[in-house]
């Protein structure tokens, strides 16, 4: 690993609590547009030898993360007419405050894991846990369907980066099957918030409450 | 085979086809002693039986086969309950283990079809006579069955020439007081199946009181006729039961076959008696009676086996 | 064996095919229909081979973790079972076909008989199955095929709740099944793992009690028998048919399965037996005041259970206790009975269908009559009738009579305890046997005989000879099997060794068989010379009014109802297991309006069951505040124990290590 990786991390760390703290929707799906062009990078960066599959992975990843699922949320965004702010349900300091926590659980969580070497001073395994724990959270107190989206995007990125720990072990074929899951899983949620929307006149996800008894 | 087995053969056959009607004359006939008249002629029944097969039928239009069915099957029924009962000389003109419980069931299947030709003629009277017909055999049956039962548990045999024969006469020195009971509840079975007072009158016509008088009560002509004889034989099969376990004789034969008919005609004599001094329970307290037929054999057995 | 696995292809590939077939008019239930057949017919010779001693061929298939083996094959036990499957399978599919095909327009067919080859294919795979994965995903198909086909009707309430019952009732039953399963597994899940590694004291007691409660529900067994009657009722007529025919005897199989993996650590005799006279006398006494003609037919299904494991359980007890005579007749009896019910209730149920299709009703209330308006069905239900009242010459009495001669060979020869109980049983068989008749004569006088009751019944039309055959075929088989059972006892003897253990003794049986086949041969000749000769007797005849004792106007309204029928016997029954009346007579001297209703829901549901599902619907209700129906809320109830649960994994260790 090049010493590009640890910084790519701390970068993706970083991406995170922005999201979590930022109030435009646009300035949310940007910072998820960047995550998903650290990962690109850091595919690149994690493998010790760059075979064209190596590299095709990385394209497919930044052009779904980066340029298609975005582009997707924009045009749902415009398409839906809606107040261009993240409607969070408990406040952005608070999200911030539990994003931070958030972090530090993943880091002491990874402390405990009995891990290999090579992999024990390494900050993958904690990125990958703060992110899912990230996307959780958005997807937990966010209003707006959309932010939901995002948030699940952020939860894969997670789950990617865990796969990049996994190298090893985990053949190409599950690296681009979890592209291909984020992809489809992003396509259908955007078809749903459309067609919510135009049955509902709202993607207000705090008002779809009809499986309460 | 030997002749004199072949001999006994052909009495029982003559005997089990003649000598039923005869016991429904002795009946009559006591009842009207008893009752203070001289009383029909002890061959009356034959005669009646040879009034009705003369006669045409009427059938009703409601009817199907099954009302023909419900006479054709209950004689057969009664017939074949007849071969399968010691007769004479203690020894039934079929056996094989376990024949007390198809006796049962033989009889089951002629009452199947006389309930299923009552009901054929939708009316609510035959309909009536079905239902306590069917209530009251629920409570006679195990009645049944328990008696014969504990005979079976006395002698370690199942089938009814075997116990109702000579292991029988030293059971009755042995279990006398079980065997006492078997004989009381059986008797209160002969009365209920065969529609005897104190359960059923067969004189009466009155609503309140009919359960096999009713059930027949469309048949007429020689159905009724084929119905009466066929009630005879299973009066006869009834008595025929009782006979054996309260004379258990093996042998001299000719001291045997008179004891046979003898005690039937005791029987017979008897229920004339019994008819003719009780009065017909009210419906409601039958149940109590079959139902203290049932205990009494169920007792035998428990003290049998104890 | 291979033969079976083929039929259970066929049956697939057909159910596949008929809902390809889809919207074809006739097409997906002929398609069904065939399978069926042909996968009866490559199934038989197979299960006919196991049955008379053919070595026994194993299909094993390897699968992944953590299962890693699924093995198929037929022994003795299986083949007995497979026999009856397949031929009332077959019967039941052509007269599906047929049952159904005026229904045709309106309703999409391919889905029933889709289901209905699943059904088969599943409970031939029940029985194939050599481990309890095996056994577990066939029973759990079979639950779900015929959960499909009860609820064709859905658009009644009753028929929906019926459903909702069998599905629920299904699954705590294979709760039950699984935890005896992984109780009788620690050695591995196949059957000849389990078979030869029993398991010792309270576990084996735990197991089998298990197992006799999970497979008990699918069997019949009161009290979990409660879903029996509303299914069967609910179901259309062929898949009632089936399902009392032959899948509540898969359970049977799976009691006697679980008895060959516990062995003696439960006394299986007597508590098959008391169970058997428990359900008999329950059976026959709720049979008796049903007024669906349906539901009376189910409990009569629950009271030939029990007396099929008043049979089991006496030829176990015999097995037992050293009466190779009694071990032989009773379980012959109780194998014989399995065999001659499948077939005389297919025979009622299938009849019932026919009824219903002619009349349109199945409310005794309302039928009457029929005799003359539908010839040929009422016949053969009168023969059906007769058969399951266990009446001799037909089939029913052969089976019964078997079990009454080892209980009364039993109870004399036995020491005075053991004694006294098995005559005890006798006389209880006998007074199941009389009340069977008593409901019999019921069905049929009060929905055959006399005079119809309403219009539906006057209007009744006879069905076609679709639905005639498969019943005349069932009815053939009734009248015939006593004089073919002698000689299929050797068929049985495999079969008993592999529960008791030990070789029986069938002369006995043959010897005891012997006269019953004459008994039925003079009483079929008697009968027809009688009706013959009565004929002739009555040939001067003419027609009139019913009599009645002088009735001048005897209306249909005047006839005895099924209600009345069964009155007397009613109120002889325990309070328990009588009908709630709430009746409000007519308290002036002159007639006014009054009023009665009559609730025949199942005793033990109202006096057990129902309390205590609603009391813990109350209490659970109380945690309802869980579901507040918004989606964030249950993202995150999800993290939270994610969370919960990777703390507890990563703290484990430091309260370890100090």
């Amino acid at each position: 690993m090049s010493s590009l990786f640890d910084p790519l991390l701390v970068v993706i760390l970083l991406l995170n609590l922005f999201v979590l703290g930022a109030s435009r929707l646009r300035a949310v799906i940007g910072a998820s547009a960047l995550q998903g062009v650290c990962l690109g990078i850091l595919t690149i960066t994690a493998h010790a030898e760059i075979t064209l599959e190596v590299i095709a992975v990385a394209v497919v990843a930044v052009a779904v993360k980066a340029v298609v699922i975005p582009r997707l949320l924009y045009k749902a965004m415009r398409d839906v007419a809606i107040v261009r702010d993240v409607e969070p349900l408990i406040g952005l300091i608070p999200s911030l405050v539990i994003g931070a926590l958030g972090t530090t659980f993943s880091v002491i969580f990874s402390q405990t894991l009995p891990l290999v070497a090579a992999q024990q001073g390494s900050l993958i395994l904690p990125s990958s846990f703060a992110t899912v724990l990230t996307g959780c959270v958005v997807l937990t107190t966010r209003r707006k369907a959309i932010t939901q989206v995002v948030g699940y995007l952020i939860l894969e990125n997670g789950i990617f980066i865990m796969g990049l720990a996994l190298l090893d072990a985990m053949p190409f074929l599950v690296e681009v099957g979890v592209l291909l899951d984020l992809f489809v899983a992003i396509f259908v949620m955007a078809i749903i918030i459309n067609h919510v929307s135009r049955e509902f006149a709202s993607t207000d996800a705090a008002e779809l409450t009809a499986l309460k008894e | 085979m030997t002749l004199a087995d072949l001999a006994q053969v052909i009495a029982k056959v003559v005997v089990i086809l003649v000598v039923p009607p005869f016991l429904l004359g002795v009946i009559a006939r006591t009842k009207a002693r008893m009752a203070g008249r001289v009383g029909p002629p002890l061959l009356q029944p034959y005669h009646d039986l040879r009034k009705l097969f003369a006669k045409d039928s009427v059938l009703s239009s409601t009817t199907t086969w099954v009302f023909l069915a419900g006479p054709a099957v209950a004689l057969v029924g009664a017939l074949v309950a007849a071969a399968l009962v010691p007769v004479g000389d203690g020894r039934a003109l079929w056996a094989f283990d376990g024949d007390f419980i198809a006796l049962a069931y033989v009889l089951g299947l002629s009452r199947f079809f006389t309930m299923a030709a009552a009901l054929d003629t939708g009316s609510s009277f035959e309909g009536m006579g079905a239902a306590r017909e069917a209530t009251f055999a629920c409570l006679a049956e195990p009645a049944f069955i328990l008696g014969l039962l504990a005979i079976a548990r006395a002698t370690g045999t199942l089938s009814l020439s075997s116990f109702l024969g000579p292991a029988l006469a030293h059971q009755w020195s042995v279990a006398g007081a079980s065997l006492v009971l078997v004989a009381a509840g059986l008797l209160l079975v002969l009365l209920a199946e065969n529609s005897r007072i104190p359960v059923d009158d067969p004189g009466t016509h009155l609503e309140l009181t009919m359960i096999h008088e009713v059930m027949v009560l469309d048949h007429g002509g020689p159905l009724l006729g084929v119905i009466l004889y066929g009630a005879a034989t299973k009066l006869f099969v009834f008595a025929a039961l009782l006979v054996r376990i309260v004379i258990p004789l093996d042998h001299p034969a000719w001291l045997v076959w008179a004891a046979f008919l003898a005690g039937l005609v005791a029987v017979a004599i008897a229920i004339g008696v019994i008819e003719s001094t009780m009065a017909r329970l009210r419906l409601p307290h039958v149940p109590a009676l079959l139902l203290s037929g049932c205990l009494f054999c169920a007792l035998a057995i428990v003290l049998l086996v104890r | 064996m291979i033969g079976c696995l083929i039929a259970v292809a066929v049956l697939l590939a057909s159910a596949a095919l008929a809902l390809l077939a889809g919207r074809h008019g006739r097409a997906p239930t002929v398609i069904a229909a065939v399978g069926t057949a042909i996968a009866a017919g490559v199934a038989l010779p197979g299960a006919i081979d196991a049955l008379t001693g053919a070595a026994p061929v194993e299909l094993v298939v390897t699968w992944a973790p953590p299962i890693d083996q699924l093995r198929f094959g037929l022994d003795p036990l299986s083949a007995f079972f497979v026999i009856p499957l397949a031929v009332l399978g077959v019967i039941c599919g052509i007269y599906g076909a047929f049952y159904l095909d005026d229904q045709r327009a309106r309703r999409w067919l391919a889905a029933p008989a889709c289901f209905y080859n699943v059904l088969v294919a599943a409970m031939l795979l029940v029985l194939l199955a050599r481990d309890a994965i095996g056994l577990l995903v066939g029973w759990e198909v079979m639950t779900f095929a015929s959960y499909f086909l009860v609820v064709f009707d859905h658009a009644q309430l009753e028929v929906r709740q019926a459903g909702w019952v069998y599905l629920v009732a299904s699954h705590l039953g294979l709760a039950c099944m699984l935890c005896s399963f992984l109780l009788l597994g620690g050695h591995g899940l196949g059957f000849g793992d389990m078979r030869s590694h029993p398991p010792g004291g309270a576990t084996a007691v735990v197991a089998g009690v298990l197992g006799l409660v999970g497979f008990g529900v699918k069997a019949g067994i009161v009290p979990v028998h409660v879903w029996l009657p509303e299914a069967h009722a609910a179901a259309p007529s062929h898949v009632s048919a089936l399902m009392s025919g032959i899948m509540i005897k898969l359970g049977l199989y799976g009691i006697l399965r679980t008895i060959t993996f516990v062995g003696p650590a439960l006394p299986w005799g007597p508590v098959l037996l008391g169970l058997g006279v428990t359900g008999a006398l329950v059976g026959i006494a709720l049979a008796l005041y049903q007024r669906d003609l349906k539901r009376a037919l189910a409990y009569s299904s629950v009271e030939n259970i029990g007396i099929i494991l008043i049979g089991l359980g006496v030829g176990l007890w015999g097995a037992e206790n050293d009466h190779p005579a009694v071990a032989a007749l009773g379980m012959c009896g109780g194998l014989f009975h399995i065999w001659s019910h499948v077939i005389m209730k297919g025979l009622m149920f299938l009849g019932a269908g026919s009824l219903l299709h002619g009349a349109g009703t199945r409310d005794l209330e309302q039928l009457g009559g029929l005799a003359r308006r539908m010839p040929r069905t009422s016949a053969l239900l009168v023969l059906g009738g007769v058969a399951i009242a266990a009446l001799p010459p037909l089939a029913g009495f052969a089976g019964e009579w078997l079990i009454y001669l080892g209980l009364a060979h039993g109870g004399t020869e036995a020491a005075p305890g053991s004694g006294l109980l098995l005559l005890f049983a006798v006389a209880a068989m006998a007074t199941v046997g009389v009340m069977a008749v008593l409901c019999f004569v019921r069905l049929i006088g009060i929905g055959l005989l006399g005079q119809p009751r309403s219009g539906a019944a006057a209007r009744a039309h006879e069905s076609g000879g679709g639905l005639l055959g498969p019943i005349a075929v069932l009815a053939a088989a009734v009248i015939a099997m006593p004089f073919v059972w002698p000689l299929l006892l050797g068929a049985l003897e495999p079969v008993i060794e592999q529960v008791t253990l030990a070789r029986p003794d069938t002369a006995i049986v043959r010897q005891t068989l012997a006269p019953i086949a004459i008994l039925g041969g003079v009483l079929w000749v008697g009968v027809g010379i009688a009706m013959v000769a009565i004929r002739r007797l009555v040939r001067r005849r003419r027609a009139a009014e019913t009599w009645g004792c002088g009735y001048l106007a005897p209306t249909a309204r005047m006839q005895y109802s099924g209600a009345s029928f069964a009155e007397g016997i009613h109120r002889l029954l325990p309070r328990l297991l009588r009908a709630r009346i709430t009746a409000r007579p007519s308290a002036d001297l002159f007639p006014s309006p009054g009023q009665l209703s009559a609730d025949r829901q199942d005793p033990f549901t109202r006096a057990a069951y129902e309390p205590l599902l609603d009391r813990g619907a109350r209490r659970f209700g109380q945690l309802r505040w869980v579901q507040q129906g918004l989606l964030h809320v249950y993202i995150l109830y999800i993290v939270l124990a994610v969370v919960v649960v990777v703390a507890i994994v990563s703290l484990r260790d430091y309260w370890v290590l100090p």
